[in-house]
């Protein structure tokens, strides 16, 4: 099926969303996504973000869709147009999502140990969004331990789903959902219970915002003072491919390896997460790859230093003279 | 060949007598000076007498409270990850209940150093700053015998409770006309709650 967005066609096999098929051509047309999670089923459909506009239905009728659709549940439909950047309607529309995701989040990034990484930030900052209009009382709940890992602040939730569906498809039993409706629901565990899988610290890797943190890692440090490594180890539960967080001899964090979108490679089990914080517990790989524009980057100077090594090798090959040779 | 339009002649002339008992410039130049003596001084004595600075002098910094005598900082790491120089460091600490009255917020810094030898005193901590308890002052870092001493604690850097440091010089026009932004509504409000929050628990 060729779809084309933002005026890039691609062909895509029958069932492919939007969304993916966008994230199939490349980061400048893909839409972003908070709550859809290409490794759990059924995600996707909350947050509204990645909202795009159809402007040709399909070959077979041309009429456009009459409103924003949500590319993550919408499926491309064989000659479909779509227009995602370069909608000025879509990018005004996105900002009212932003806005509204925004109404009920505390904005405590100074607080908050997610900042940094967080997706809700790198969103209000695309879009301009440091304020709010909202003047009535924002929804407070007190912070919860779920468990003695993992600690909720329900405050800063925006109800994405995402760790309720790895509570329902990576753990067996489900003691871990939503309750209550609309402005009141909240992420609980069934009466408190502590989730006690091995895999169960996975909702922190998969939260967009700093709703779910890890104990062990609270207020350490910031991340952007942290050294992101790759690394591996033998371990009998998961693959063991972790990501650690590095200052000096210190590993402060272990978390799974994350892809371009944000979403975890391969989930890991507690065991690796938590408690292996050492040094000679893993095999380190490298230095993991960063975006040059994340603020994870600050002050990485070997990371620098390999772009600079690229560019001077992508410089001798425009037939600069080596620097080795002698005139 | 000529290298320069500036050279000059060197002339082999005899001196005449007066130049040759260098007793005339001798005493052209004692008259400069004591000239000198009953000219202006352009020196002061520094620390009885302290010159006048521009009402935005960046100098030592210091950590504000808040009016209820909390401290500001919430240990986020802006002014360090703001510094050109890399010359503050910072650990973090969780406030326990019973300690609102030390800290505004449920983070605070359990240590937080400034490095003054590293410091520029660009003022971009002062800038970064999302909770206004960072300051420069027109205070002076006094001159130390060791390196050691120049790392500046909490001890040093946190203002007195009894003896606040007066930052308002520092709010020029401009400063308080952003920070009256309609942007910057959400920090005005979250003050305003926290005190009313304490007002009712008292």
């Amino acid at each position: 099926m060729k779809v084309t967005i933002d005026g890039k066609e691609i062909d895509v096999p029958k069932g492919t969303t939007i969304l993916q098929a966008a994230r199939m051509i490349g980061a400048e047309v893909a839409p972003p996504a908070m709550c859809y999670y290409s490794k759990l089923k059924s995600s996707g459909g909350y947050c509204r973000t990645c909202i795009v506009k159809v402007t040709k239905g399909s070959t077979a009728n041309p009429t456009p869709m009459p409103k924003p659709v949500a590319s993550c549940r919408t499926e491309v439909m064989d000659g479909m147009v779509v227009e995602n950047f370069t909608s000025p309607e879509i990018v005004e529309a996105r900002k009212g999502i932003v806005e509204f995701l925004l109404i009920n989040h505390p904005l405590d990034c100074p607080v908050c140990d997610q900042a940094g990484e967080c997706k809700l930030q790198d969103l209000g900052y695309e879009h301009g969004l440091a304020e709010s209009r909202y003047e009535f009382e924002r929804r407070e709940f007190d912070m919860i331990d779920i468990g003695d890992k993992v600690k909720l602040h329900m405050n800063r939730c925006i109800l994405c789903y995402r760790c309720v569906k790895v509570a329902d498809q990576l753990t067996d039993g489900r003691v871990h959902g939503v309750i209550n409706r609309g402005d009141a629901s909240e992420i609980s565990t069934y009466i408190e219970q502590v989730i006690d899988n091995e895999f169960s610290g996975n909702v922190i890797d998969v939260c967009p915002v700093g709703a779910l943190t890890d104990k062990t890692f609270r207020f350490k440090q910031r991340v952007w003072f942290t050294k992101p490594v790759d690394a591996h180890r033998n371990c009998p539960t998961c693959s063991g491919k972790v990501r650690l967080w590095i200052k000096g001899e210190d590993v402060l964090r272990v978390t799974a390896r994350k892809d371009q979108w944000d979403e975890v490679e391969e989930f890991i089990c507690n065991a690796c997460r938590y408690d292996h914080k050492k040094k000679s517990d893993w095999e380190i790989e490298g230095p993991s790859p960063v975006n040059r524009h994340s603020v994870i980057s600050q002050n990485q100077y070997a990371h620098l230093n390999q772009q600079k090594l690229e560019q001077l090798k992508h410089q001798s090959a425009l037939g600069f003279m080596k620097i080795d040779k002698k005139p | 060949m000529q290298l320069t339009t500036r050279s000059k002649v060197v002339s082999n002339k005899q001196l005449s007598f007066a130049e040759r008992i260098y007793l005339p410039a001798l005493l052209k130049g004692m008259f400069i000076t004591l000239s000198h003596l009953f000219k202006k001084k352009v020196t002061i004595l520094y620390p009885e007498v302290k010159r006048e600075h521009a009402p935005v002098y960046r100098g030592q910094h210091v950590l504000k409270r808040d009016e209820n005598g909390a401290e500001r900082c919430t240990s986020c790491g802006m002014c360090a990850v703001a510094c050109p120089a890399e010359a503050i460091t910072m650990e973090s600490g969780e406030r326990k209940k019973g300690e609102e009255h030390l800290y505004r917020e449920e983070k605070y810094a359990a240590k937080y150093e400034i490095n003054m030898l590293r410091c520029i005193f660009c003022g971009l901590c002062e800038e970064a700053c999302p909770k206004e308890a960072i300051f420069l002052t027109d205070r002076i870092v006094p001159t130390e015998f060791e390196r050691e001493d120049f790392i500046y604690g909490k001890d040093k850097l946190v203002e007195l409770v009894d003896k606040r440091v007066d930052v308002s010089k520092r709010q020029t026009p401009e400063v308080l006309a952003f920070k009256k932004l309609e942007g910057m509504r959400h920090n005005v409000l979250y003050t305003k709650k926290l005190t009313t929050k304490s007002e009712s628990k008292s």
